[in-house]
């Protein structure tokens, strides 16, 4: 069975994608693009969001006073459990 | 034992310049294991931009990411005696953290993995040409506000995969554990939130092209 003999549509294409793209396998080649603009779009728009989310995202500072947040939850914890250094 | 230098509260701008020349973060590792306050605070300091961003992309707010990165830090404390050194420190309270958001969001009964099959194609609907059908690309035009803006308006499921494998780059058989979903869910799921995302980019007002 050739791509030619039976060519697959692009919602048969579409629905293969997530496979094929978590797999890692190379699309370029593959048949239904070569001839459907439309999905080797949607394909370049894909790549060009997974990109984008690798770069552009950007390390914040939390608040100053989240640390004293922390400093006080543990003291309560260390409070409320007597302060033995029981390792397992 | 040489006292740690104290913690100083950089300012938010500045460049990471925390007082460690005296002390690699393996010894603080060690102090803080052995229950040492400041040594513990010091790792606070070093880590805490990571963790909470991790947060932040993970919940999508800032009050809740807080919240999330105080249980983080509180489980480090609890468990850091149990750090033996398998893998980095860092990826390490990476994990933990994921684990702690991913518990949270379980206790607020939300699910994990999007059931929500909205976006499966329609083969009745679109004839076969399968759905979103756009012929403008976004290339060059993804401004960050906007999609960080749709990451965060994603449903929680489609978001938890794309900042895990996108944002901090897990493998989706990792995703899958974390999640407790098949790999087949996670690369699904994935996808469905980048063809989400593609729309909320697309129907945004185009801008004048910039230079
Ligand atoms: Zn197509």
């Amino acid at each position: 069975m050739t791509e030619e003999a039976n060519p697959v549509t692009c919602h048969e294409f579409q629905a293969q994608l997530p496979e094929m793209i978590g797999s890692g396998e190379s699309l370029a080649a593959h048949a239904h693009l070569l001839h459907c603009a439309l999905c080797r779009t949607l394909l370049a728009d894909l790549e060009t969001i997974a990109e984008a989310a690798r770069l552009i995202f950007p390390i914040v500072e939390p608040p100053d006073n989240l640390w004293k947040q922390i400093e006080s939850a543990i003291k309560k914890e260390k409070a409320a459990i007597e302060p033995d250094e029981g390792k397992e | 034992m040489a006292a740690i230098p104290p913690i100083t509260d950089a300012p938010s701008q500045a460049a990471p310049s925390l007082p460690l020349e005296a002390f690699s973060e393996a010894d603080l590792l060690a102090q803080a294991q052995a229950g040492d306050h400041r040594a513990f605070a010091q790792l606070y300091s070093l880590h805490k931009k990571r963790i909470y961003s991790l947060c932040m992309r993970m919940v999508g707010n800032a009050a809740e990411a807080e919240d999330m990165t105080q249980e983080a830090f509180l489980q480090l404390h609890r468990k850091i005696s149990t750090f033996r050194g398998e893998s980095a420190f860092s990826t390490w309270l990476h994990r933990l953290a994921i684990n702690v958001v991913l518990m949270q969001l379980r206790k607020k009964g939300l699910s994990l993995i999007s059931m929500d099959e909205a976006m499966e194609p329609d083969p009745k609907g679109n004839s076969g040409r399968g759905f979103g059908a756009r012929d403008t690309t976004l290339a060059g035009s993804i401004d960050r506000l906007a999609l960080e803006r749709a990451v965060g308006n994603l449903p929680a499921g489609y978001r938890l995969v794309f900042v895990l494998h996108d944002i901090e780059g897990y493998e989706h058989h990792e995703i899958a554990s974390m999640l407790d979903c098949s790999v087949g869910n996670s690369k699904s799921q994935l996808h469905k939130a980048r063809l989400s995302l593609r729309e909320a980019l697309h129907s945004l007002p185009r801008q004048e092209a910039r230079p």
